[in-house]
């Protein structure tokens, strides 16, 4: 119905004008992580890890160890006291193993191999100094990979989505459920700790794809058949929900018969990021936009790209970039309506209200708005085409630039040509300088 | 490219004029009335000189123990080329003059033969009845069945231009020498195979014999032996010497490398294909000498399983046997390698003389630009290496090098190389003396200096005087004999410090005049780079008596030349010049009888009683070394010298008086003595590319410049491809005909800037699906366009990456691209151009791209451009700076600051890449709409 929007080839706003494409992998690239400020890891498919430098594209390592697919990656920096800071990563694979490696020397340090079933997320609590792993069941361990404690086996599904939440409690995916583990300190060691269910959560009607810590009061869970559900990240209750994001309350010209042919994947919450006021969905081939405030979506673009949004990050400038299976990523930015008729309403307003009783006050504040049209609305400003499939993941490394990295095996360093050029311009004079080319030969 | 596009003159296309191309004849009266000549079908640039052969052409030919000198083959192998042209006579001629010390048998106080591993010599040769000249290389090989085992060959580049074989005589000789080196590589192969099967022969019927002497020692019992016995004993005793020559014979060709490589002056040659790695690769390690040997034993070592046969006591008769012939004297490999050299020469070097030297010049000046050159040059240009690197201690092939080597010597160590090198040069000439010379070539040259000197200097003398004696219309032009690779002016820095040369050279002078032969021996360096200059500048006068000049006038007057440095040399040189020029008056005496009488005011300015000028380009030389730094800081006069003719620049020029000497010999004689200079080009006057590695990209360029002007004239919209190509879109000729695709691409890839000194981003056919790397790698893709379903994604393909595509429709001729308003391709690509012939096109494209690549030079290398001036200047004036600069300095509009500023990118990327790094290529583009044009 609605095509996707598209903006020509004259993008002024778009930074990008100078792209490096990095090969090395031989499979899908899913995971891009960052190390530190110009290097990033990237993982995939084939097993094998492959760290690079995000200025000059450099393949700095290529860490072999897996055998089978990498399913999870996470950087897991010690900013011991004593030591300078020590990069680690922690990788999981579908050889049922996980890896611990040194990003400084490329080295492997260490494999635990321990596994019953595949490791699908890792988290690292940097508070308590350990980190986690979900699959089939969940583990702790400390830093020198020593189990601290299990639980006991939940499904053969496993945990697909972990996040870490205020006191020690982590909130796990599994399946529909949505289950709330704490973990306490054991009695007996001084290191120890144990793992408890404390909850379990089954508002969701479908798998939960996406789960994400907003600030230290709410997370967010997306799902399959498209719920999103606000948690109070202190007691797990139900905050709000949004679970027609096709409706045609909200989108009243889409009309119901379109709604039901529609497949679930087309309404799938694939991907869940959010700043202080908003969680932004990738849902279906769509980004929605939900203020946590006004307990609605503020503004959508319903058919982003061609086909399913599989990941997107909010910029600091208030950009915020998507990529898809089409293989294209876009950047699109949050513009408030020029012609807003009602007095603009300040955003810091309904910080001042605690929750219970901003209730009332924004349902009136919605009712308003919904008089008049949405306020905001996201314009595209550019888009990025080198992909030749799907874009798994991106990563955002500030003015060094954007790396993708997708189906084709590739990883594209998308970079501000400007920028470059001046740089190469200061390493030009620099090795000028440094060769003697500089002094006068009369 | 530098040269001018007026060059091309020399041209001359070989496809057929398109009828396009054909203009109406002009009207009668404004035609411009002809070459006198013109009727007999001849050209300007026909030669009026009487050789009887049509082009320039190799022979090889032998000194046969049989049948004395015969011609064996020519190249190109073609009857046409030689005419009438008497080639026995011609090789008769040659060989007769050949300076080799080919020495080999039972030198007194060695028990065995030993063999000599004889340097080349190389001389040019003139013979004027016959209207050739040539440049002879004679060598020698090994044979067993031969006496003294050894057969004197000689390799000869024969044209009907002298100046051509003068002035190219370093490349002729470089050229040659890897030619030879080849061919007594695979000799000494074959001779070593040859060997060992004749070891084999021996051994076995030693065996036999011994059979034979046993059974006879036990028949007989009587005591005493019977002639029989005795005989069968002696026998056996000869086959037993015999068996230790052999063996002595196999050692030496096998230890070959091994002595050779203590001495600098060995170029060992390499195959193009390496045929085994480890040979050369021991080759090439000059300083591990020990690992050499075994690589070479190896070299020798596969032979084939040979069943030995017995030898009879006595030989058959010298004249009986059958004589090898080369082929067989060779190692077939190497032999095939040196025919593919030696064609390789062949079409180097015919043409004409002033195209080579154009070329030679322009190259040698690209090679200065060393940061910019690779963006429109010739790839394979830019892969040459120094020959020094190549053929390690291959003397004079690269100035350039040589000259740094030299530079980077302190002066002590200088003299002591010149020394050596002048020994070295003369070693070979004198036949008796070579066992002296040998032993004294062990120590290092510190000592006595002025005695060696003296030494030489008779050898000198006595080399000359053998060559009088040797024939009678045939001039000795000059002479090479091998030697160190060093540079004229490295030996001239060295010889304030051995006084000595100035008598050594007019003894030359006096005993030449004694000749009254009709032989000319114009010169007899032993290597051009190698002769003191004093002694060059003289050898034309030495020919006939020097009335006005003594012995110690001319030490006087040559030595300021000696220096390079000297600031005041230009009064000097003038006087100089004045003198030189009467000296070389002398020389063309022969020729020009009324130039018998000095004339010391002849010549003084460069034109003949016409008012032409009349200077032939010089061959390029080293330019001072101040100039070598890789921004070439360009002395103050450069802007004389811009032209073709760096005279300034040619330090060479500026202390030699060779040159001078030469122009003047131009200058004084008639006509006809320059206009033999073009001789050659009457046979062929196809452009000669001077380099070897360009000879295919000769043709390629001629075809591009055709179809790239055709280009130009049919579609309306090659602007904005151009712009498209120039600015570093990627530019896709899609199409459904390989063969109008692939023509589209060639035409339009002169057009494409390089990436790097890697392969020209340019790709002539695809027909699979684009990806985004292609356009990092490639600027220029030939497309091919298919109606099947994989053509769907060929095309689905395209439409997504159009951002960073111009796509050029053959099929439809549609082009879609950006906007282009500048006024920079216009210039380039005016499809009213004048300009018919391909090459010219392409040279008019090149000299343009030159600019261009100026432009993009200093935008790349101005500091402030890119750079604040200080630390608190914002960004922003920065850019404004640059805008300004572009606009106004450069002069650029619109979408040529694009061009620029691709260019200039590159440069820094080349610029700042690590060599040992592997370039990441990058993409760059631009957010700009694109256009659709249709004819």
């Amino acid at each position: 119905k609605s095509s996707v929007q598209t903006i020509g080839e004259e993008q002024i706003q778009n930074p990008y004008t100078e792209l490096l494409v990095l090969k090395g992998h031989q499979d899908i690239v899913r995971f891009l992580v960052q190390i530190d400020d110009c290097r990033f890891a990237s993982a995939g498919d084939d097993g094998i890890i492959f760290l690079w430098n995000a200025q000059t594209g450099e393949k700095l390592f290529e860490l072999h160890g897996h055998t089978h697919k990498i399913t999870a990656i996470a950087p897991f920096s010690s900013s011991d006291a004593s030591e300078e800071k020590k990069h680690l990563i922690l990788t999981a694979s579908a050889d049922r193993t996980v890896i611990v490696w040194d990003c400084t020397s490329g080295r492997q340090v260490q494999k635990v191999s321990c596994f019953h079933s595949t490791v699908k997320c890792l988290t690292v609590l940097q508070r308590l100094d350990v980190w986690l792993s979900g699959g089939g069941d969940l583990c702790v361990w400390n830093r020198k990979l020593d189990l601290l404690c299990k639980t006991s086996h939940l499904t053969d599904a496993g945990i697909s989505a972990l996040v870490e939440l205020p006191k020690n409690c982590v909130a796990a995916a599994v399946g529909r459920e949505l289950i709330i583990f704490r973990l306490v300190a054991s009695n007996e060691g001084s290191e120890g700790w144990n793992v408890l269910e404390v909850k379990r959560l089954v508002d969701h009607q479908d798998n939960i794809l996406s789960l994400v810590s907003v600030n230290d009061l709410t997370f967010v869970t997306g799902s399959h058949v498209g719920e999103l559900i606000v948690w109070d990240a202190l007691d797990w209750t139900k905050q709000a929900s949004e679970c027609n994001f096709w409706d045609s309350s909200v989108h009243p010209d889409v009309q119901p018969e379109i709604k039901l042919s529609e497949s679930p994947n087309e309404t799938s919450v694939q991907h869940l990021t959010s700043d202080e006021e908003c969680v932004f969905a990738a849902v279906g081939k769509g980004i929605y936009v939900y203020n946590l405030q006004m307990k609605r979506v503020i503004a959508c673009q319903r058919t982003a790209h061609d086909s399913s949004v599989l990941h997107i990050e909010r910029l600091p400038n208030r950009q915020l970039i998507s990529c898809s299976e089409d293989g294209s990523v876009r950047i699109w930015e949050l513009r408030e309506k020029q012609q807003l008729p009602a007095e603009p309403v300040p955003t810091g307003f309904f910080n001042m209200w605690g929750f219970g009783r901003a209730n009332k006050q924004a349902n009136q504040a919605a009712k308003k708005m919904q008089e008049n049209t949405p306020v905001y609305f996201l314009e595209l400003v550019g888009d990025l085409i080198g992909h030749s499939s799907a874009v798994q993941m991106f990563l955002y490394f500030g003015e060094l630039g954007l790396a993708t990295c997708s189906a084709d095996h590739l990883i594209i360093l998308w970079k501000d040509g400007e920028r470059e050029s001046r740089l190469r311009s200061l390493t030009l004079f620099q090795k000028l300088a440094q060769n003697g080319d500089l002094q006068l030969k009369f | 490219m530098i040269s001018a596009p007026d060059v091309v003159a020399f041209t001359r296309e070989e496809e057929l004029e398109d009828e396009l191309y054909s203009e109406p004849p002009l009207p009668e009266e404004y035609s411009v009335p002809l070459f006198p000549f013109a009727s007999h079908g001849a050209n300007p640039w026909a030669k009026v000189a009487s050789s009887k052969f049509t082009r320039d052409f190799i022979l090889i030919s032998e000194f046969s123990e049989q049948v004395g000198p015969q011609p064996l083959l020519t190249i190109p192998d073609d009857a046409k080329v030689s005419g009438t042209f008497d080639l026995n006579y011609f090789s008769l001629r040659i060989m007769s003059v050949d300076y080799q010390a080919s020495f080999v048998g039972h030198p007194p106080g060695s028990a065995y033969p030993k063999l000599n591993f004889v340097e080349d010599s190389k001389v040019v040769l003139g013979d004027s009845k016959e209207g050739a000249f040539a440049y002879v290389h004679h060598l020698t090989l090994y044979d067993l069945e031969a006496r003294g085992f050894v057969r004197p060959f000689c390799m000869a580049y024969i044209s009907a231009d002298e100046h051509k074989i003068m002035q190219q005589f370093q490349e002729l000789s470089a050229e040659f020498s890897k030619a030879s080196e080849c061919l007594k590589t695979g000799n000494r192969k074959a001779f070593a195979n040859e060997l060992e099967k004749k070891l084999k022969d021996l051994d076995y019927t030693r065996t036999v014999l011994h059979n034979e002497t046993e059974i006879q020692k036990k028949a007989n019992d009587k005591g005493y032996y019977t002639t029989q016995a005795i005989e069968k004993a002696n026998e056996l005793a000869s086959v037993e010497k015999s068996i230790i020559e052999h063996q002595d014979l196999l050692k030496q060709i096998r230890s070959y490398p091994y002595r050779k490589l203590k001495r600098s002056d060995f170029h060992p040659y390499e195959p193009e294909r390496a045929l085994d790695q480890d040979n050369t690769g021991c080759d090439q390690d000059l300083t591990t000498s020990d690992l050499a040997e075994p690589g070479e034993t190896q070299l020798y070592a596969h032979v084939p399983s040979y069943t030995p046969k017995l030898i009879k006591a006595k030989s058959a008769k010298c004249f009986d046997k059958k004589l090898k012939t080369l082929e067989e004297l060779c190692d077939i490999y190497f032999f095939t390698q040196t025919l593919d050299q030696l064609h390789q020469i062949e079409r180097t070097f015919r043409g004409d003389v002033c195209y080579l030297l154009t070329d030679q010049i322009s190259r040698a000046l690209l090679k200065q630009q060393n940061v910019t050159n690779f963006l429109f040059e010739d790839v394979s240009f830019l892969h040459e290496k120094p020959p020094e690197k190549q053929y390690r201690g291959c003397q004079g092939l690269s100035q350039d090098a040589v000259h740094r080597k030299c530079s980077e010597e302190s002066p002590a160590p200088k003299v002591v190389i010149s020394l050596g090198s002048y020994k070295s040069s003369v070693e070979c000439v004198p036949i008796k003396m070579e066992q002296e010379i040998e032993d004294s070539q062990e120590p290092k040259m510190t000592e006595s200096i002025t005695f060696e000197h003296q030494e030489n200097l008779d050898y000198l003398d006595a080399d000359i005087k053998g060559s009088i004696s040797s024939g009678e219309s045939i001039e000795v032009l000059g002479t090479e004999k091998s030697a160190s690779g060093l540079t004229k002016s490295e030996s001239q820095a060295s010889l304030p410090v051995s006084p000595s040369p100035q008598p050594g050279r007019s003894k030359v002078g006096s005993r030449r005049t004694v000749s009254e032969d009709s032989i000319e021996v114009l010169s007899t360096c032993p290597s051009e780079s190698l002769i003191p200059e004093d002694f060059k500048a003289s050898y034309p006068s030495a020919i006939n008596e020097e009335p006005y000049v003594d012995d110690e006038e001319g030490g006087l007057h040559f030595t300021p030349k000696l220096n390079p440095d000297n600031a005041d040399e230009q009064e000097d040189i003038s006087k100089q010049e004045n003198l030189v020029q009467v000296d070389s008056a002398c020389c063309i005496g022969k020729e020009s009888p009324n130039f018998l009488e000095p004339l010391p005011d002849l010549g003084q300015k460069p034109c003949d009683e016409d008012g032409v000028v009349r200077i032939p380009p010089q061959p390029y030389r080293q330019v001072e070394p101040g100039l070598r730094g890789s921004f070439g800081s360009f002395p103050s006069h450069d802007g004389i010298s811009g032209g073709l003719l760096p005279y300034e620049l040619d330090s060479r020029y500026l202390t030699g008086s060779r040159e001078v000497s030469k122009s003047s010999l131009d200058e004084c004689s008639d006509s006809t003595s320059y206009i033999s200079s073009a001789a050659s080009t009457c046979s062929d006057r196809t452009p000669s590319p001077a380099h070897l590695a360009c000879q295919a990209s000769e043709r390629h360029k001629k075809k591009a410049g055709q179809n790239a002007l055709r280009f130009i004239r049919q579609y309306p919209f090659a602007h904005p491809a151009i712009y498209s190509l120039l600015s570093g879109r990627t530019l896709i000729v899609l199409g459904e005909e390989e063969a109008i695709v692939k023509k589209l691409v060639t035409a339009l890839s002169i057009f494409v800037p390089n990436c790097g000194i890697y392969a020209k981003p340019v790709k002539h056919w695809v027909t699979s699906p684009l990806h985004v790397v292609d356009f990092q790698k490639w600027k220029l893709i030939g497309l091919q366009r298919m109606v099947s379903p994989a053509g769907v994604n060929v095309l689905h393909a395209l439409s997504r990456y159009s951002r960073y595509v111009s796509i050029l429709d053959a099929d439809s001729k549609t082009l879609r691209c950006p906007l282009y308003k500048g006024s920079l391709v216009s210039r380039l690509a005016d499809h009213r151009t004048q300009i018919k012939r391909g090459s010219t096109y392409y040279m008019h494209v090149q000299s343009i791209l030159t600019q261009l690549c100026s432009k993009a030079f200093l935008f790349t290398f101005c500091h402030h451009l890119h750079l604040p001036i200080s630390e608190r200047e914002p960004e922003e004036s920065v850019v404004n700076r640059r805008m300004n600069f572009l606009k106004l300095q450069l002069g650029l509009a619109n979408e040529d600051i694009k061009i620029v500023q691709y260019l200039a990118e590159l440069l820094k990327l080349q610029y700042i890449q690590e060599p040992s790094q592997g370039v990441n290529p990058l993409l760059r583009f631009d957010y700009v709409p694109s256009f659709l044009y249709k004819i």
